[in-house]
């Protein structure tokens, strides 16, 4: 780890200050960002922690939408959307490891677009709204390919939105490794039709697999999509899987998803 | 009956209170007044010409004591290799140089360029980074296969080639070998790959080394499985400090499994390093540097061909294979290929006709060693899969044709040079079938396809040597060292013992057992004896511990000293009782004169040995202390028959272990407790291997599993809950415990059930799969599913 300065505000309006400096980086749980800076990766010159932030914590239920600070911890998502929307909280309940959990944030696995991250899967399958400083930005405009996103320099997700689905599933097949998805699929059946997003398994990054959703917005069941994959070509290959077993997998997780969500 | 003491008594382990507190005493618990850290400029290329190395910047950095290049070695001695094998053709094998710090040419990610000592580690890293390298790509050499052709890259410039040896076993075999399979009426053929490993340990490598101006002695502490090998390696081949100069202490000692035996180049360099500046050196490795600079394990491609006759029996055994050495030959490489795998191939079978085959292989990645099991794994995992492929061309029951073809006399002198002193493998093959239910399997094979599963069965029969051995054996084979065991028993006038052991505990729980022993010979409480061990300047000589042998060869020296001490004590005994020797008997902790109610309590005896008032002091010297020396004439050879029952799920390939059985004859138990330990974490080492764990590098030599995000260890989850036994027991004939060891069996017997199970469940849902190589990832497996 190089030395950096390190400031922890206490509002947003202070921390969107602070991120204004040369060479600042936001902190959110750190669980990317600091074994990234053990490794001397990246030198920021100021890292500034949004952990002490109350207004981008806590979870909210209101007229079919939940609303998550993007400051709030995945164990407190697992916890408190429980009731509200299961499948979102089984999903951060599964996130890496307990100190994990604790410690990362919606806001921070988001803004990284990691391409394994299960995060994405869920807000691009829920049809989320990712609320920044500045503005609003749709889940479907949001993530731009690897570690990529709409966020302009020094923006902070403050919340998410969701809008909670008549029924939905995330199906998540671990990396026997680090555990993250060799490929997950997030189906979300809703008023507007079907979503069904896929992380872990393209190189571009979180997508939604269009042909699935077609099929299952008129029959949702796992007939409806029986013999439908997605093109091996583009798909991510490495020690884990081939590019053909990762588009297999986003079959076979797609039905197990619609089949648990129906 | 389980007994509640001594020999047989499950105690806890008192080791235990201090790791499970954080109380232990690491090496990287150690810091010395005034010591400077050390940071290594590791390759990130795999093979490359060093045209320079400017440190003029980094010199100037804050902090920077001073910074150390190849250059300073070159008046010291390469990291010596202590093991050398002779090939088929009577030559010694190619050893290159292995310089402490790299010199002329880097040959494998993570080798060591340059050393830079500071005041902090972060001042250290920090001038690393300022340092220049001038180095020249070269084409590196990954492959084995790809190694032995002409025009390869050498690895070793000054070697003829990228061949370390050709090594054939027994060759005298060969003819026969061949004559016999070419009249067989069944040849099996298995080509498999047993996969390199990286033993991972949780506790780091860690190296401190000191120097005393006044007495010019040289301390050096480190993380090692056998400080008094690494005082030898050191010392006299490396930095050349007499014994009586040099100390090396490894405290607690967090787990090894093989790769904190070998003597690694932070050691000489921390050590030599002390002495320059004249202050303590500390070097810590991280993760990241364990991954590209602890000694690697396994890494064989091998062919192994299994002759029977018309009636199944086996005829011949003929195996090729290809062994890893990685860029430079650690300490005792060259002998898991040869001497701890080819001794092995006859396994639990009365095969005629053995002929083993072993070429070792020159390649621009780490350096690969022994890794728990060492040799055997390998030996057990061919040799089990192509008994398990017969079994199938052949339509027979595998548990059967195994049966046939057991060895049921004993002793029993094997096609390759070695003779096992006793053994039933029908009894821990019967043990197996009882703990194992097979009766039950159809049942529980139908409830899991009608889940949609596809249910496995797969056994597996090993055998391994342990208790290495006899100096006069390992010497022949080309051991540089004796691999004898000597303990130090002291009694205290109040009549606690002390044993200074040669072996040293890395997680086995010695601190426990060995006291059990004692306090059965004497009949005393184990808590009366103390353990002390992993410091040369305490114990008076030791081999160490690895291949199983520390209760079988140190445990042995422990019990002679103690008969020398028990011996000494019936004499004061007599004395006080004037009685003679000849009648005095020892039981429950006191002395008596045998046909007589004279008694006299071992504390009494012990008191009086320091307190000589009334004694024999013209006969006998005070004190109470012995020494012993322990030198087996044969290895031990634990065996066991191990059950595994897998689910595969046909639409992804994830295999999960539902059932793992383990029946093994270790010979005379001392701590049940542990040995089941010793078993089940074994046994996820070896399902680690065979389901997970995969060090994998890319052609230029990248390492691509280079840290836990791409190695996959085996975690709680992966394992099921394991049914083991050890009650089928023939004591080994030639130790005084009758002990046989059980440290490495899980990991031996546990691959080839794992892979056995899943072919077999493969098959049943009508998969025409004979093979799958480790680890059966779930891409792999479903990949072989589709072909």
């Amino acid at each position: 780890m190089y030395n950096f300065e390190f400031v922890k505000p206490s509002s947003i309006d202070e921390a969107v200050a602070a991120l204004g400096e040369d060479e600042a980086q936001a902190l959110g749980g750190g669980q990317t960002l600091i074994p990234t800076l053990k490794q001397r990766l990246a030198r920021p010159a100021r890292l500034v922690s949004l952990s002490g932030i109350a207004e981008m914590k806590g979870v909210g239920a209101e007229g079919g939408v939940l609303t998550i600070g993007g400051g709030t911890s995945h164990a407190t998502v697992a916890a408190e959307a429980a009731g509200s929307y299961p499948a979102l909280a089984a999903l951060a309940g599964n996130i890496g490891d307990p100190a994990v959990r604790n410690r990362g944030t919606i806001g921070g696995s988001l803004a990284n677009n990691d391409p394994s991250a299960c995060y994405p899967a869920a807000a691009l399958g829920s049809g989320a709204t990712i609320v920044t400083n500045a503005r609003e930005i749709a889940a479907d405009d949001f993530f731009k390919g690897m570690f990529t996103t709409a966020l302009e320099e020094g923006e902070i997700i403050t919340a998410v939105r969701f809008p909670v689905p008549q029924a939905a599933n995330y199906q998540k097949f671990e990396q026997p490794a680090s555990r993250f998805a060799l490929v997950g699929v997030f189906v979300a059946r809703g008023g507007d039709g079907v979503r069904v997003a896929v992380t872990g398994a393209s190189e571009e990054g979180v997508f939604r697999w269009s042909e699935a959703e077609a099929a299952l917005a008129s029959d949702f069941s796992t007939g409806a999509i029986e013999g439908l994959s997605v093109p091996a070509d583009g798909m991510i290959a490495d020690l884990h899987g081939s590019k053909a077993y990762r588009a297999h997998l986003v079959g076979v997780l797609t039905r197990r998803a619609v089949s648990a969500a129906s | 009956m389980p007994k509640d003491s001594g020999i047989g008594a499950s105690d806890k382990r008192r080791e235990d209170v201090r790791f499970l507190t954080g109380t232990g005493n690491y090496t990287d618990d150690i810091n010395m007044a005034g010591q400077a850290y050390v940071h290594f400029l590791r390759s990130d290329v795999a093979h490359g010409r060093i045209n320079g190395i400017d440190t003029a910047a980094a010199e100037a950095m804050p902090g920077v004591v001073r910074i150390f290049t190849g250059a300073d070695f070159e008046a010291v001695g390469g990291i010596p290799c202590g093991w050398q094998v002779t090939d088929r053709h009577g030559n010694p094998m190619q050893e290159p140089r292995h310089p402490v710090l790299a010199h002329g040419k880097v040959r494998h990610v993570g080798d060591p360029i340059a050393a830079v000592v500071a005041e902090t580690l972060a001042q250290a890293r920090d001038a690393a980074e300022a340092i220049k390298l001038d180095i020249e790509d070269l084409p590196a050499v990954v492959d084995m296969k790809a190694a032995l052709e002409d025009g390869a890259p050498k690895v070793h410039d000054d070697l003829t080639s990228n061949l370390c040896y050709d090594w054939g076993f027994v060759e005298d075999n060969k003819d026969a070998v061949d004559q016999a399979i070419r009249s067989a009426a069944h040849v099996t053929t298995l080509d498999l790959v047993n996969n390199r490993l990286i033993a991972n340990p949780m506790e780091p490598r860690v190296a401190i080394g000191a120097f005393d101006r006044a007495s010019g002695e040289s301390t050096l502490y480190t993380t090692s499985q056998n400080p008094h090998v690494i005082r030898l390696l050191m010392g006299a081949f490396v930095l050349g400090i007499p014994e009586h100069k040099l100390r090396v202490v490894s405290p607690d000692v967090g787990g090894g499994f093989g790769s904190k035996i070998f003597h690694y180049a932070e050691e000489a360099f921390c050590t030599f390093a002390a002495k320059a500046i004249n202050r303590p050196v500390k070097w810590t490795a991280t993760r990241s540097e364990a991954f590209m600079s602890d000694a690697h394990g396994r890494d064989h491609v091998t062919r192994i061909e299994l002759a029977l006759d018309g009636d199944n029996n086996f005829t011949a055994i003929r195996t090729e294979t290809l062994a890893n050495m990685g860029a430079y030959l650690s300490t005792f490489a060259p002998s898991v290929p040869t001497y701890l795998h080819g001794t092995l191939m006859a396994g639990c079978y009365k095969t005629p006709n053995i002929y083993v085959n072993v070429k070792a292989v020159f390649t621009n990645t780490v350096p690969v060693d022994a890794y728990r099991g060492a040799g055997r794994p390998e030996a057990s995992y061919q040799l089990e899969r192509v008994i398990d492929k017969a079994a199938r061309e052949l339509g027979v029951d595998p548990i059967a044709l195994r049966r046939q073809n057991f060895i049921t006399e004993f002793p029993y002198a094997t096609p390759v040079a070695v003779e096992y002193d006793t053994g039933d493998y029908n009894a821990t093959m019967d043990t197996l079938e009882k703990i194992a239910d097979f009766g039950g399997f159809a049942a529980r094979r139908a409830a899991s396809e009608k889940a949609g599963k596809l249910r496995g069965l797969g056994i597996n029969c090993y055998i391994e040597a342990c208790g290495i051995a006899p100096s006069s054996l390992v010497g022949q084979l080309g051991a540089r060292a004796g691999l004898y065991e000597s303990a130090t028993v002291r009694v205290n006038a109040t009549g606690g013992l002390v044993v200074m052991t040669g072996s040293h505990s890395h997680g086995q729980g010695h601190e426990t057992t060995f006291p059990q022993v004692i306090a059965e010979m004497i009949g005393i409480d184990a808590g009366m004896v103390e353990i002390v061990h992993g410091d040369t300047s305490k114990v008076p000589m030791g081999l160490g511990t690895y291949g199983s042998r520390s209760l079988a060869v140190g445990g042995s020296a422990m019990v002679r000293a103690t008969e020398k001490i028990i011996a000494k004590a019936k004499k004061i005994a007599a004395h006080l009782m004037e009685a003679s020797d000849a009648d005095i008997e020892l039981k429950d902790g006191a002395f008596s004169v045998a046909g007589t109610d004279k008694s006299v309590a071992w504390g009494d005896v012990c008191l009086a040995a320091y307190v000589p008032h009334n004694y024999p002091l013209e006969e006998l010297e005070p004190g109470l202390e012995e020494t012993a020396f322990y030198d087996p004439s044969n290895f031990t050879y634990p065996a066991g028959a191990y059950a595994c029952e897998v689910e595969v799920d046909p639409e992804t390939g994830q295999v999960t272990i539902e059932r793992f059985c383990a029946a093994d004859d270790f010979g005379n138990v001392v701590n049940p407790m542990i040995v089941d330990g010793q078993v089940h974490g074994g046994i996820g080492q070896g399902i680690g291997q065979a389901l997970l764990e995969a060090c994998a590098y890319d052609e230029d030599g990248q390492l691509l599993s280079a840290s836990y995000m791409d190695y996959a260890m085996p975690r709680a989850g992966d394992v099921p809950f394991y049914k083991v036994d050890h009650s089928s027991s023939t004591p080994c004939t030639h130790n005084p415990l009758g002990v046989k060891g059980c440290g490495e069996a899980g990991a031996i017997g546990s691959p080839p059930a794992v892979v056995n199970a899943v072919i077999d469940a493969l098959q049943s849902g009508g998969s025409k799969v004979t093979h799958i190589d480790m680890p059966l990832s779930p891409s792999r497996v479903w990949a072989a599913m589709q072909a």
